[in-house]
């Protein structure tokens, strides 16, 4: 069980039944559990997305798009099956927020797939999880077996005359299946890499059928709007920013973990105040403060709302919510290789710039960090970056140019310091190696 | 569909809704580059090479993915777009080898253009390249991964276009690499389509690499001589101490028929005409044994041994065999050679497919044929019998193409679940030998469906096949040689009733040539009975035999029994293919025309070594009727072609051959310089070269463009645009002017020849990719070989 942090100032949503035992059905019956979905099964399907559109909820996931305007894009008749998939494939680097909800409360990841399918008229449900999280998998199909046990899943639930079911599946360990429409391949035994859109998942998805495919925190957040309705969750956060968010503090801090907090909290204060500030002894040199593929932050930037709209203004995004700070013992051009690994590492080779780009730019930060760098590296590496941004056929691509853009614009100096023949200024004893 | 307008770099173009983007662009002559789109194939939108502005989106798009939209605003030429296109080439070239100077593909390297016109020619990329060593995946078929751009046409190309799905993606990102199916290798139809489309020099031929560089090549636009499809093959030649060597074949030239495909044979199996074993000079039987002669001395022999026959036994001793590989203009001068030089109607060939009773079905009937082209547009397909798949490979990949593009309907009847069943909207497995009986069935004899029914099939679903049939309109009906006599007339019957077209299969590349041509013992060409007066009688300068003569099988009896003299063979293996004991020859002098010492050669009298399909010209007709030009790729040292030892052998026997080859006469279309292997700008300045210094383009007796023009004129059918032929396009010919025709050819007689795949009869016997391959896939225990087996010495049997 993943160690629990708390604060004052968290407003618990989401994370409400965290550490009380939400796994057992019983348990999670006292909670309020299932209440929501019984609310749900009088409401007509444009109620409840009218609901959800009205809490401002935006996708958990990163991309932050209106949960509420997703469900309504979704065809009222077709003559294909609707599905709805819960994105559990959580792989972004300083993400750790939905493993929690699965560990701590798998039945309202369960109740937030009912609701969203009743909203759109779907049968089918899937909860599928990140492959690496194979302790969660049991744990969610525990769920699912009690719930079926009940008769909240499967036929006639709660005497509605509704039928719905839900399955469980578990990823072969792919980051790029967290892009929705690889995570479709996937589910349908493919190799997963991402579909070409338009069509939309809405429209043409999982098995052809129009599909509503959610963020685990989005689809959590649901039983509680329709508990507590549309306009209490919107007031939580700020304007067009509705609720709470579970933000995952990561790095040299005095109490790094998962805090839920309003939407729009400030980042300093997030830092400096909820997560107890640095070590002692370390000073802060940077943030990235939405998961490792957005652009890294300067110590006196950070004096932003941590929201969709807010952060962009300092040029970068809230994305998964991963807070990763970066003290002054850190190499920067380590940092940098060590995301550049992972992306050319997860890069899942279909489309040109990803899968060169990622590897030739692997191979330059390799031979920069042990002291093989020449000057033109640097502006190379900004130069495959620009490059590779907008230009490939999923947003991986975007997610490892950009932050190697932000880095040697904000850090060039850190490159210089790695060039000619000098080892790294933070590990002496490295020897240069070409690769 | 509505029409769509949009602007792409300040043009106006009006496309049809549906239209992609590329498609649009390419119609208005603007250039976008790709290296992953490839048409009639799925989309990938994976090389990123083709990406356009487009006012209102904030990102460049792939054209290759995107609709056009009524409106839209397409810039292909900015600052933007061209930056995105050379860095797509920078990084693809970062962990390319840049072997092109030993490269197959140099020279013809998609991404060697595109770097030329799109790229950059300095390279910012300093660190390793990452490798992996060269594989060989089957006798055809090398990967050599570090060239590989991975743009999936050949994981397509295998999969939905072959539907053999034999390569795969293994890993992931930069490690991705094409897979083959089987391990490390592959097992699949060897058609070397994924080495074709291969933008660059990643897969490569087996028979090809490392040879030449294509420029050193003359590229000579034939017909593949293998099958009875036609499929237009490009051979690459190079001169050679034989004369010249056939280094390649393939899809360079994609205007034929075949579009984009070529099977096995089409594309390997060219080399038998330099197989060590081929007979550079003329032999004769001295003691028992074959021995070097000349070729006057040769011609003398033959000419006395006639003759002899004539003056002791009359013509009615002597027997001919054409050929289902040799030209139309040959088999119509070796019938008309029987008929007027020899007086005999003693004439016939290994017939694979009931042609007679096709066209006398036919007769009179107006666009009742389907040409190979057809087939691919067809709404509805009916397949009865054959294999197409093993058999008429260009056949299975239209019928495949037609399905999978046009969603066609295809209706498959057949005793074997054949691998065509797997695009079929209905197949019906029927007892194996009731073709005939199903037929009768679908013609309305409802008892005759007794014998058809199996535990497969119930009577019930043959009754809806029966109703869906009647209802397809634009039906083409195929049939293989299982359908003969009255059964293809009860078949063409029923289809003709709702407007259907046909086709019948034969088997070899000029089946269809050798029975349109009379190689019969009882019909002319275009099936003309020779007991009535038809326009040959009329125009050839010498009298028909009235009586119909002996077909194969009799002939071989009369050789038995001592009353067959002379047998002049050309171009068949009838000892081989109609399984004749080669003893039954032993009283008979036996001419042989063939490039081997096939099993008939070998026990012949004299042999003649001659040219094959892909060194001389003419025409043949696949089997769909579909006439096609053959072009002379080249010469092979010491060999003749089989007309002009048809039209020496008569003016040796004293014969006018001006009786015989209507050369130099009037209305003689003169020869655009293709009988000299010329290539369309070489014969135009041939030919103004002649116009100029008041010459008449010189016609010979051995000129088979002289033929063709009596074929054009008497053979019904056959009057078709003569520009086309010599453009290289194929013409359909219709049996529309066939009247009289009896369909009296004897069904008994014909013998499919059963090849696979991997087969091609006794030419496939001497090509060693064939044999390689069709041993791979053979087990060992298929292979019968003698005691005393030598593998050096491999004589043709």
């Amino acid at each position: 069980m993943a160690y629990l942090v708390s604060h004052p100032d968290e407003v618990k949503v989401v994370s409400k039944r965290f550490g009380k035992g939400a796994t057992s059905l019983d348990r999670y019956l006292e909670l309020d559990g299932y209440k929501a979905l019984q609310k749900a099964l009088t409401m007509q399907p444009d109620a409840i997305i009218n609901e959800v559109k009205a809490s401002n909820l935006r996708g958990r996931g990163g991309a932050g798009f209106p949960t509420g305007m997703k469900w309504s894009f979704v065809p009222k008749q077709s003559p294909k099956p609707k599905y709805v998939l819960c994105n559990g494939d959580e792989s972004e680097p300083g993400t750790c927020k939905d493993r929690l909800i699965f560990e701590h409360d798998p039945h309202s990841v369960i109740e937030g797939v009912m609701i969203a399918a009743l909203a759109v008229g779907a049968k089918t449900g899937y909860i599928y999880l990140r492959g690496e999280y194979r302790y969660l998998v049991q744990i969610m199909e525990k769920a699912v077996a009690d719930a079926y046990a009940r008769g909240f899943i499967g036929k006639n639930i709660f005497g509605s005359g509704v039928d719905l079911d839900i399955f469980v599946h578990s990823g072969a360990g792919a980051y790029e299946v967290g892009e929705e429409s690889a995570l479709m391949e996937s589910l349908e035994g493919k190799r997963g890499i991402p579909r070409i859109r338009p069509p939309f998942p809405a429209v043409v998805g999982l098995w052809g059928g129009p599909t509503v495919i959610n963020n685990a925190e989005s689809l959590a957040s649901v039983p509680h709007i329709i508990l507590g309705g549309g306009e209490w969750f919107a007031k939580l956060g700020t304007p067009k920013n509705g609720g709470t968010r579970l933000f995952c503090m990561s790095g040299e801090l005095e109490r790094p973990g998962v805090y839920e907090l309003p939407m729009g909290y400030n980042l300093k204060k997030m830092i400096y105040d909820v997560a107890g500030g640095m070590v002692k002894g370390k000073k802060l040199k940077g943030v990235v403060p939405g998961g490792s593929s957005v652009q890294i932050i300067t110590p006196d930037e950070i004096d932003v709302a941590m929201d969709f709209d807010s952060l962009p203004k300092v040029g970068s995004m809230l994305g998964s919510g991963g807070v990763i700070v970066i003290d002054d013992h850190t190499c920067l051009v380590k940092f940098a290789l060590r995301v550049t690994q992972f992306y050319q590492h997860e890069s899942c080779g279909w489309c040109i710039p990803c899968r060169e780009g990622t590897d030739w730019m692997k191979k330059t930060l390799v031979r920069m960090h042990s002291g093989g760098g020449v000057a033109k590296d640097i502006d190379n590496l900004k130069y495959l970056a620009e490059n590779m941004l907008g230009r490939t056929f999923c947003p991986l691509g975007d997610a490892a140019a950009m932050p190697i853009i932000s880095y040697v614009q904000k850090f060039r100096s850190e490159f210089e310091d790695h060039l000619n023949g000098k080892p790294c200024p933070y590990e002496k004893a490295a020897q240069p190696v070409m690769v | 569909m509505a029409d769509i307008t949009l602007t792409v770099d300040g043009k106006k173009l009006t496309v049809p809704a549906g239209t992609l983007l590329i498609e649009a662009c390419k119609g208005a002559g603007i250039e976008v580059p790709f290296f992953c789109y490839y048409p009639n194939l799925s989309l990938q939108g994976a090389c990123r090479m083709c990406l356009v502005e487009i006012e209102k989106m904030p990102k460049l798009q792939t054209a290759c993915t995107t609709l056009v939209a009524e409106g839209m605003v397409v810039t292909t030429e900015s600052d933007k777009v061209k930056q995105a296109r050379k860095s797509m080439l920078e990084l693809l070239l970062a962990n390319h080898p840049l072997d092109c100077p030993v490269c197959d593909a140099g020279g013809e390297c998609e991404l060697q253009d595109m770097t030329f016109k799109y790229g950059a020619a300095e390279s910012k990329f300093m660190d390793l390249k990452n490798h992996r060593d060269e594989q060989q995946w089957s006798p055809v078929v090398y990967f050599d991964r570090p060239r590989c751009i991975l743009c999936y046409r050949c994981i397509r190309v295998c999969g939905e276009g072959m539907d053999v799905w034999s390569l795969g993606i293994q890993n992931r990102g930069p490690s991705s690499i094409i897979a083959p199916n089987k391990e490390d290798h592959l097992e699949c139809e060897e058609c070397g389509m994924c080495i074709d489309i291969c933008p660059v020099g990643a897969l490569t031929s087996g028979a090809y690499r490392y040879k030449t560089r294509p420029w050193e090549m003359k590229h000579v636009g034939t017909v593949c001589t293998h099958c009875g499809d036609g499929c237009k093959t490009t051979l690459g030649v190079r001169r050679a101490d034989t004369g010249m060597q056939i280094v390649r074949g393939d899809n360079r030239d994609k205007s034929g028929i075949n579009g984009e495909f070529l099977c096995i044979k089409g594309r390997y199996a060219f080399d038998f005409a330099h197989h060590p074993e081929r007979l550079p000079q003329p032999l004769v039987k001295r003691e028992g044994k074959l021995v070097p002669t000349t070729w006057e001395q040769a011609f003398d022999l033959i000419a006395k041994k006639f003759q002899d026959a004539l003056t002791s036994d009359g013509p009615t001793s002597i027997g001919v065999i054409g050929s289902n590989h040799t030209s139309n203009e040959e088999n119509y001068l070796l019938q008309k050679f029987a008929r007027l030089v020899l007086g005999t109607n003693n004439i016939d060939h290994h017939r694979t497919a009931d042609f007679p009773a096709f066209a006398s079905a036919l007769a009179g009937k107006q666009n009742t044929t389907a040409s190979m082209r057809d087939v691919f547009s067809a709404p509805a397909v009916l397949l009865i019998g054959n294999d197409p798949t093993e058999q008429h490979p260009l056949l299975a990949w239209q019928i495949r193409s037609d399905v999978r593009l046009h969603r066609a309907k295809l209706y498959v009847v057949n005793s074997s679940a054949i691998k065509l069943h797997r695009q079929a909207t209905s197949f019906a497995q029927i007892v194996s030998g009731s073709e005939g009986n199903f037929v009768q069935f679908l013609a309305g004899n409802d008892k005759a469906a007794d014998s058809v029914v199996s535990p497969n099939l119930t009577r019930e679903a043959l009754t809806t096949l029966r109703d869906a049939l009647k209802n397809e309109s634009g039906l083409v009906i195929i049939f293989g040689s299982e359908l003969r006599g009255a059964d293809v007339k009860a078949l063409v019957d029923f289809g003709l009733a709702q407007g259907a077209k046909f086709i019948c299969l034969g088997d070899y590349a000029n089946s269809r040539g050798a029975a349109d041509m009379g190689l019969y013992p009882d019909m002319l060409p275009g099936y003309a009975p020779v007991l009535t007066a038809t326009r040959y009688h009329e125009e050839w300068l010498d009298e028909i035999p009235p009586i119909p003569g002996m077909n194969l099988l009799q002939m071989m009896d009369a050789a038995k029994n001592g009353k067959l003299k002379a047998l002049y063979v050309v171009g068949s293996n009838p000892i081989a293919r109609n399984n004749i004991d080669p003893f039954a020859l032993s009283k008979s002098f036996v001419i042989v025309q063939d490039m081997f010492l096939t099993e008939t050669a070998s026990i012949a009298d004299v042999v003649l070594p001659v040219a094959n399909a892909y060194e001389k010209s003419g025409t043949y007709t696949n089997t769909s009727g579909d006439v096609q030009m053959l072009k002379k790729a080249g010469e092979f040292a010491g060999v003749r072609n089989d007309f002009e030892c048809i039209v020496r052998i008569a003016a040796r026997m004293g014969y006018d051959v001006h009786k015989l080859v209507p050369f130099g006469g009037a209305g003689t279309r003169a020869d655009m310089g293709q009988t000299r292997g010329a290539q369309s700008g070489e014969s135009d300045r041939h030919a103004v070269w002649l116009a100029s210094h008041n010459l008449e383009p010189k016609m010979s007796p051995y000129d088979p463009t002289a033929m063709l023009d009596e074929i054009q004129r008497l053979v019904p059918g056959y009057d078709i645009s003569r520009l086309n032929l010599l453009a290289g396009q194929d013409v359909h010919s219709q049996l529309v002017q066939i009247t009289g025709a009896t369909g009296m050819g004897d069904p008994a007689l014909i013998m499919p020849a059963n090849d696979s795949l991997f087969t091609s009869g006794t030419l496939g016997k001497f090509s060693d990719t064939l044999n390689t391959v069709y041993e791979r896939y053979s087990p060992p225990h298929d292979l019968e070989m003698a005691a005393d087996y030598d593998p050096q010495v491999r004589m043709g049997g």
